[in-house]
């Protein structure tokens, strides 16, 4: 078991070096100056050559690689150009209202796929199954920047329950808070939800087809209890993988969600920071994403382990 | 009173009839064999007995267990029969258990069900069980997982789950079948064992006729789901009544007629003798171990064990032994499909090990191969011609569209097919045709040498004894040498002229195969010939325990 | 994930007869059919001319002139969803090809090294599958500018490593097959085996993939839209329409509902084409019957 942890551990780190060679250089040749750009247009060669320098624009690539992502390791993130605040200051205050959405979306979309599939692989064939797999189908098939457009038209426009937008704070008191997430991360889980219980059902079915199950049969175990005792704990492997996608999926998902709602999070920090060409900050949120990424993943890989003995002494 | 009674059952699934009137009957203590070939309903009439049949099952007749008539029982009463009073055994022992659960928790799981019992007496209880199955607790604690047994021992822990509670019927779907001899007679001494001990009825599932005549007292003889003889199977299998069950008794030990032989005089050097076509010498073969950290590596396995041997033209070979003795190992060193560790194989004097593509391409015209699985050597998504073609692609020449057209039908013709069936695609044919299209293929380039790796072994009885006898008379007409990888000593005697017997990678014995298979020498060859099930011994014993 | 599919044994003619009793994909194949007859149709006609700015007639509820009501600029949304359609199906569709294009060669190749070379591709594609799609996408797009063809690099980019990873795991699952030994001791060599076994027998599970691709695709085009990175004005987009609704809730909500629900039926049409697909090849479903 060691070996396919350190394995796992050992490719993750990997990912996340090049991970972070690709960031750089795909931000090094972004055509601009950001030197040019903070001092606007009016200013002398020499003024910009100055900041360059102060910048440290000016020294060799791999240099500046290994100190922007020794920075990374220590936190230091370097100052955004725009606001001329620590990256490492906004991304703070953004990732309050990130990380919860992602948490509370990702909690949603499980909670409510994973009693479905089951609820449609032990009915399988007949009306419950038609209508949940029926609703499933229509869910993937929404795109969920226009499912929160609609959300907001009946919940916040018609039935005024919620902000239509915008996040008071954490300061103000958690339950304002939350309500002001309630909404986007319902426009987050529910395709993300319907897609899991499409899997978490297929992936039932597919055990429910092995030689197992009818040996647990045989033995005298109703159906019920077969599902639960047997199943599940088999088909959790492509639950967890596609748990493990989504996670980066609600990610992304957040950055549009995000603009729709007027939220100030993560999201909407790097695309602001892309339209204000402010690279350092466009750099630092998406090696933060990319590096939560990972980890998600390498999590994944260890409850692999935890599931299936068959990892535990292999490898 | 019987235990129990089948009768005048019939079954359709979604609306294809399966089972047309059988009738059976199981009394405590006895053996029931029920035989058939594939298709003929055996499996579907346990699944029956158990109700877990598809949804879409109608079956109407009688089939009453211990008093209860299992058609009408609900699917509670059902559950409380299933695992208590039925017990079921299954063919695939590989996959008959759950990959992560302990074999402790699976034995437990049962006995806690039915009787409440609390965690700790029902592993007490399963303990003892698996005990009693072979599997002490000390090589076999109960939190082992499945994946760390063998198929044998899995398939006794599929037995300890099925007997944990000393259930009155016992239903052994095929319970060897996927097992090699040695271990079939293991696991079939266990069930006569356990069916003595606690006066179960056995319902023994089998396509094997041998195999159910040295188990059951009484027979039943399947066919197309109905049933063509009943009876005590001494008496049934000797007098041979009905004309099907003197067809099955035949096949199973059925001889093809072979005019000429061709043996190696014993003791003289081969080179002698004749100029040999196969030359394996000292060959080796060892894959690499399991990495068990990121630097370490366990030690290799070594499949094939400094094997040396040589066949002449013409020779029938049988390389015979256990499962995962390294024979079909050897089978792929010999057809230059895996390259040896260390060692040299020389076919027709030229060297075969490690060399590249084209380099072989000569050795690749005169040596083919016919596989064990009829459904899957074929490419489902090409036309017979195409496949049967296929080998044509090693000669030096090409031949044109017409040329290659007439040497299938050619070959197709040789194994006793029509010509018109190039256009079709192998799923129109049965497993029996689709075997004569493998040989056709491996006959296109009038090879010198066929390598067949289990070429019966998934087929019925009767169709074997016809690819037997295709087998035979191309070896007489064409004068095709045929390596034969066998675990069927009945197959081997059939159809070789030597055997030799693989034993964890060595070849431990070779000689002629009526001298092999009647005084085995070895202690390997000898484990092989005593398991092996023999229906002509089977008749002989059971005649003489009635006397 | 597992990957589990079998080869179907029967010929075209058995194959589409089927078809055409499967219900998932009979009715993926009639909306997937009417949207491309949509999109082609807005080629020679549409209700309105969408290059057409009539602010008199702006915000305009649903009418029997205009179907679906009109938008800020007094264009017809019904004409507008037809001309979007084009855009959307080119963009997906192309991104499916330059997926498939590179990923499954990638793969099939991966699948027949192994080794070294199959663990740095499968690396690689470790290595994409770590950026969320869209956030790439989104930097892409920004980086090197917004448009249609930026928006269709970026999303193929991500469905490379999706086609490779298909591609690998099916050709893994047809290598060990005896039909391949077979070819195998014909002398075959392993690029012709691939080509001549390997492939055929993996094209149904890449047409199933690329239909969800597809699908993804329109999802993905219609957020970069949204976001302004993708289809600019004043080509319509359903993306871009859905953004020019947001501010313009309470007037017009007709304005977002329409083109949102084209989306959906585009998207779930091809979802039930791949189901159907799907359905009808694994031999599992055929065995119920």
């Amino acid at each position: 078991m060691t070996a396919y942890l350190l394995k796992r551990l050992a490719i993750a780190v990997a990912t996340l070096v090049l991970a972070s060679m690709v960031v750089f250089a795909v931000l090094e040749i972004i055509p601009g100056d950001p030197a040019r750009l903070m001092l606007g247009m009016n200013a002398s060669a020499e003024q910009v050559e100055l900041l360059r320098n102060q910048m440290g624009l000016n020294t060799p690539l791999a240099l500046r690689y290994l100190h922007w992502a020794s920075g990374l390791l220590s936190l230091d993130f370097g100052r955004s150009y725009t606001y001329s605040v620590p990256v490492i200051d906004l991304v703070r205050e953004r990732v309050v209202v990130s990380l919860p959405l992602a948490l509370i979306a990702l909690a949603l979309s499980t909670l409510i796929a994973i009693p479905v599939g089951l609820f449609s692989a032990g009915r399988r064939g007949r009306a419950g199954d038609t209508i949940a797999m029926g609703a499933a189908q229509l869910g993937v098939a929404v795109p969920n920047f226009w499912f929160a457009l609609m959300l907001i038209y009946l919940f916040a426009v018609w039935l005024r329950l919620v902000p239509s937008g915008g996040f008071p704070g954490w300061s103000v008191g958690v339950w304002p808070a939350l309500k002001a997430l309630v909404l986007p991360a319902i426009a987050l889980a529910l395709p993300q939800a319907a897609i899991l219980a499409r899997v978490t059902r297929s992936a039932l079915i597919e055990v429910l087809n092995e030689d197992y199950i009818r040996t647990a049969r045989a033995k005298g175990l109703p159906y019920r209890a077969v599902l639960w005792r047997h199943a599940l704990r088999n088909a959790m492997i492509p639950v967890l993988t596609i748990l493990g996608l989504q996670f980066a999926f609600l990610l992304a998902g957040t950055i549009i969600i995000e603009n729709v709602f007027y939220l100030p999070g993560l999201g909407r920090l790097v695309f602001q920071a892309i339209t204000q060409r402010d690279l350092i900050v466009v750099e630092s949120v998406v090696m933060l994403l990319v590096a939560a990424v990972i980890i998600v993943n390498l999590l994944v890989d260890l409850s692999y382990a935890i599931v299936d003995p068959r990892l535990r002494s292999r490898q | 009173m019987s235990l129990l009674e089948i009768g005048n059952l019939s079954l359709s699934i979604g609306g294809t009839p399966i089972l047309r009137n059988i009738e059976l009957s199981v009394s405590p203590g006895e053996v029931m064999g029920l035989v058939g070939e594939s298709g003929s309903g055996k499996s579907m009439t346990a699944l029956t007995i158990m109700q877990l049949l598809p949804w879409v099952a109608r079956a109407t007749g009688r089939v009453t267990f211990d008093g209860v008539d299992i058609l009408a029982a609900s699917e509670d009463q059902m559950c409380a029969l299933r695992g208590d009073d039925i017990g079921m055994v299954f063919q695939e022992p590989m996959t008959a258990l759950n990959p992560v659960k302990t074999i402790g928790e699976q034995v437990a799981e049962g006995i806690r069900w039915h009787t409440r019992a609390s965690r700790a007496d029902a592993e007490e209880r399963a303990r003892k069980m698996l005990d009693r199955v072979g599997l002490p607790s000390a090589q076999f604690p109960l939190s082992r997982y499945p994946h760390e047994l063998s198929g044998g021992q899995r398939q006794r822990v599929v037995i300890a789950i099925a007997c944990a509670l000393k259930p009155k019927l016992l239903i052994a779907d095929e319970p060897t079948t996927a097992l090699d001899v040695v271990l079939q007679a293991q696991i079939l001494d266990l069930l006569r064992d356990l069916v003595a001990e606690n006066r179960m009825g056995l319902l023994l599932i089998s396509h094997d006729l041998a195999v159910v005549t040295e188990m059951a007292d009484r027979i039943t003889i399947l066919r197309h789901g109905e049933v063509m003889e009943a009876g005590d199977t001494a008496r049934t299998l000797s007098e041979q009544l009905h004309p099907y069950t003197r067809q099955l008794a035949q096949a199973s030990m059925h001889v093809p007629a072979r005019a000429k032989t061709y043996e190696v005089g014993q003791g003289k050097p081969l080179l002698q003798v004749a100029k040999p076509l196969l030359q394996v010498e000292r060959v080796t073969r060892d894959y690499p171990g399991r990495r068990t950290s990121l630097f370490k590596r366990s030690a290799p396995t070594r499949a094939v064990d400094n094997v040396s041997f040589s066949m002449i033209s013409g020779q029938s070979v049988a390389l015979v032994g256990r499962s995962g003795c390294g024979k079909s190992t050897l089978a792929r060193l010999v057809l230059a499909l895996d390259e040896p560790t260390s060692g040299a194989i020389r076919f027709r004097g030229q060297d075969i090990a490690g060399k590249s593509e084209a380099d072989l391409k000569s050795a690749r015209r005169d040596m083919q191969v016919v596989f064990q699985d009829p459904y899957g050597s074929f490419d489902p998504r090409q036309k017979v011609e195409r496949l049967v073609a296929e080998p044509l692609h090693v000669l030096e020449r090409k031949p044109d569209s017409a040329e290659r057209r007439e040497m299938v039908a050619k070959a197709l013709h040789e194994v006793g097919l029509s010509p018109r069936d190039m256009d079709k695609y192998p799923h129109e044919f049965s497993g029996g045709q689709r075997q004569r299209l493998s040989i056709a293929r491996a006959i296109i380039t009038r090879p010198k040498l066929v390598v067949a790796d289990e070429p019966v072994s998934a087929l019925d009885v009767s169709i074997r004894a016809q690819i037997l006898d295709l087998f035979a008379g191309l070896n007489q007409k064409l004068g095709i040498a045929y390596l034969f990888i066998t675990h069927d000593l009945t197959v081997a005697r059939a159809i070789t002229d030597e055997v030799m017997v693989m034993h964890d990678g060595r070849i431990v014995e070779r000689g002629k195969t009526s001298e092999v298979l009647d005084h085995p020498q070895s202690e390997a060859a000898r484990a092989l010939v005593t398991a092996a099930p023999d229906l002509h011994r089977a008749i002989a014993r059971r005649l003489r325990e009635q006397e | 994930m597992t990957l589990r599919f079998d080869l179907p044994e029967e010929n075209l003619a058995g194959i589409l007869a089927k078809a055409f009793r499967n219900r998932s994909f009979l009715a993926g194949f009639v909306i997937t059919a009417l949207v491309a007859a949509v999109a082609l149709l807005s080629y020679v006609w549409t209700p309105d001319d969408v290059t057409k700015l009539v602010i008199a007639d702006k915000t305009l509820g649903p009418s029997p002139a205009n179907w679906f009501g009109t938008d800020h600029f007094g264009r017809d949304i019904l004409s507008m969803i037809m001309v979007g359609a084009r855009n959307s199906i080119a963009v997906a569709l192309v991104a499916v090809g330059i997926g498939m294009g590179i990923g499954v060669p990638l793969g099939a190749f991966a699948a027949v090294r192994g080794g070294l070379i199959d663990e740095a591709l499968m690396r690689l594609n470790d290595l994409v599958f770590a950026f969320p799609a869209l956030l790439s996408a989104i930097m892409i797009t920004a980086i090197f500018g917004p448009g249609a063809i930026n928006a269709i690099i970026a999303i193929g980019i991500f469905n490379i490593p999706v086609f490779a990873r298909v591609a690998r795991a099916g050709a893994l699952a047809i290598w060990p097959r005896e039909f391949i030994l077979a070819a195998r001791a014909a002398g075959k060599g392993k690029m012709l085996i691939t080509l001549e076994h390997v492939l055929p027998n993996i094209v149904t599970l890449l047409l199933v993939q690329g239909t969800i691709q597809f699908a993804l695709g329109i999802l993905a085009e219609a957020g970069l839209s949204y976001v302004g990175l993708g289809t600019q004005p004043p080509m319509p987009s359903w993306g871009r329409m859905l953004f020019d609704a947001q501010t313009r809730m309470v007037v017009a909500p007709w304005m977002a509902i329409f083109p949102g629900m084209a989306i959906v039926i585009t998207v779930l049409g091809l979802n039930l084409l791949g189901d159907g697909i799907a359905d009808i090849l694994d031999p599992r479903s055929r065995r119920q019957r």
